[in-house]
């Protein structure tokens, strides 16, 4: 439709106004200032930005049954309500996250719907299982921990609801973090069967942390113009390279071993320098072949349809119980 | 809180004490439990919260009245040893809390039976002779009001939304309601702890659990239940056979590893 506009006198005079937009849109980028949902935008830029919040709201989501598989089996009863708050607070986060995805005009029944019919992403990571309490700690401390690293900067998104919902967020984060890596200190310091605990969790968990990140910066097919649009602040590289100078040493406080024998210090670059990242295994999960993609997604299908018949009970109820308009208070 | 005066009444022996407090401890424990085991799982995201809300409160309670149960006991247990290291029929909560989730409209009745009758209890227990204990009740009875009004809410909803969703809470109430004999039956350890001012009098819990009960069952449309006689008691150690596989989920690891700090 629109090539076949091009010829008309109307057309390039359309054009010519969109361009001026484009370059206004990126000035007020530029200028550091945030752009809100009743503002003009391209629809490319909001494209963009709805896959992102609508992938971390899912992540958030799906996040929540890993950790939730340890919940009845918390150690101990102050970890079991610790746990219960932090799965919670995901939950929580998820709702900011659709709020802010339905302010670029798609509810979050179909972003849902998305999710549940596996056309929308969210974060490969939660497609690894939890197999001890260790790997409670491992979340905490290395998931949560990249999470931060990738979120604190999106505070400064240019979309303001984006930007807010994040600031928030992270706050909880940082607080989840700091739990999960209380977890490993307590494990460390315990008898040798908990250290072994510690020690396995690590293992599994190292790796797809540093791929949460995403590719590479050469193959990240979004991260420039992300930047432009300042929705991305720093590139998938530069966010892993931060993640791991900032816990390398805490695992060396813990007294536990980076599985990478390939780790070392790079002195005049002040960087630690890991080996070669397997990115096939982050490319399966991606498609599918995860350990668990198929029991999270079943979870959350298990979960929407054995709530239908709640949901239209409650708008059932809603329907018979609504007040008549002419019932409104007067004045 | 009982008719008998100050000075007329008797001390309640450090047995009848620690009892007592493990009844309203472990009935808030074990219904933690299972609202736990919901968390991801709701029908929607706000309920999924409003679960965990619930959970984290009760657990709550648990903790408060799991630690002054050690205390009074005095053997050095703290509330760990007390939820991870005792078996079932150590527990004292009242059979009710251990039933299964079931469905949405299961877990509703159930939590809606049980909240009713902790809201008159802490309620009651606010005004405890016991100090410490009408603490716990005082921050146990805010809670309560808020899981009364949601298990309320939600049977008013499930009740009165379609014929599926009445039938699905009244088939759940048919078959929980035997268990709300315990609640209302007093054993000899009720009738002790309330004549020491402990516990509040039987026949006012009763009274007051069958009008709260009565209004909530009125909205949600649902008929109450024939009385079932169901003389099992969870508070004296007598549970079904669900809380057993509910305790060796939850004390799995701290039984693997004994001794170890988590």
């Amino acid at each position: 439709m629109y090539t076949q506009a091009l010829d008309s006198p109307e057309a390039a005079a359309a054009d010519e106004r969109e361009s001026e937009r484009l370059e206004r849109f990126q000035a007020r980028i530029d200028r550091d200032e945030k752009i809100e949902p009743k503002d003009w935008m391209p629809e490319a830029y909001r494209q963009t930005l709805l896959r992102q919040i609508a992938q971390h709201a899912h992540s958030e989501i799906v996040g929540m049954l890993p950790e939730g598989n340890w919940i009845t089996r918390a150690p101990s009863l102050r970890r079991k309500v610790v746990l219960i708050a932090k799965v919670q607070d995901e939950g929580g986060h998820g709702m900011y996250l659709y709020s802010a995805a339905e302010t670029l005009g798609v509810s979050r029944g179909e972003l849902i719907e998305q999710l549940l019919s596996g056309r929308a992403k969210y974060s490969s990571i939660f497609n690894y299982p939890t197999l001890t309490w260790a790997d409670i700690g491992a979340i905490g401390w290395l998931v949560d921990g990249a999470a931060i690293m990738n979120q604190i900067p999106l505070c400064r998104c240019s979309y303001g609801p984006y930007a807010r919902a994040m600031v928030r967020i992270c706050k909880e984060e940082s607080f989840h973090q700091r739990q999960g890596y209380e977890i490993m200190l307590t494990l460390s310091r315990g008898s040798a069967a908990q250290r072994a605990m510690a020690q396995d969790a690590l293992d599994r968990w190292w790796w797809p942390s540093l791929m949460m990140f995403g590719p590479s910066d050469a193959h990240s097919v979004h991260t420039a113009q992300s930047m432009r649009w300042k929705i991305k602040r720093f590139s998938n590289d530069e966010l892993r390279q931060k993640f791991i100078d900032v816990t390398v040493p805490q695992a060396e406080f813990l007294g536990l071993a980076v599985p990478d024998p390939d780790l070392r210090w790079d002195e005049s670059a002040e960087h630690y320098v890991p080996g070669p990242i397997d990115w096939s295994e982050f490319h399966a999960v991606l498609k599918g072949e995860g350990p668990c993609n198929r029991e999270r997604l079943e979870a959350r299908r298990a979960a929407h349809g054995a709530g239908r018949w709640v949901r239209e009970a409650a708008a059932a109820f809603a329907e018979k119980h609504r007040e008549p308009p002419h019932a409104a208070p007067a004045g | 809180m009982s008719a008998a005066s100050e000075s007329v009444r008797p001390e309640p022996s450090a047995e009848d004490r620690f009892e007592y407090v493990l009844r309203l401890a472990d009935t808030s424990l074990i219904a933690g439990q299972r609202l736990a085991e919901l968390l991801g799982h709701g029908p929607a995201l706000e309920e999924d919260l409003a679960l965990g809300n619930l959970s984290l409160d009760l657990i709550g309670q648990a903790r408060l009245l799991l630690a002054l149960a050690g205390r009074i006991e005095g053997r050095g247990r703290d509330e760990d040893a007390l939820a991870f290291l005792r078996d079932a029929p150590d527990f004292r909560n009242v059979t009710l809390a251990e039933q299964p989730n079931g469905d949405f409209g299961a877990t509703i009745v159930r939590q809606c039976l049980l909240d009713a009758w902790q809201l008159e209890s802490y309620q009651c227990l606010t005004g405890s002779s016991d100090r410490e204990l009408a603490d716990i009740a005082h921050k146990a009875v805010k809670e309560c009001r808020y899981h009364w009004r949601f298990s309320a809410g939600w049977l008013a909803r499930l009740g009165d939304g379609t014929e599926e969703s009445h039938a699905r809470v009244r088939t759940a109430l048919e078959s929980l309601w035997r268990f709300t004999d315990e609640l209302l039956t007093p054993d000899a350890l009720d009738a002790r702890m309330a004549v020491c001012g402990i516990g509040p009098a039987p026949a006012l819990i009763r009274e007051r659990w069958e009008t709260r009960v009565a209004t909530a069952l009125a909205q949600a449309k649902l008929e109450r239940p024939a009385h079932q006689h169901y003389p099992w008691h969870g508070k004296r150690g007598v549970h079904t056979e669900y809380l057993g596989h509910l305790l060796a989920e939850m004390q799995c690891v701290p039984r693997a590893y004994p001794g170890a700090t988590w």
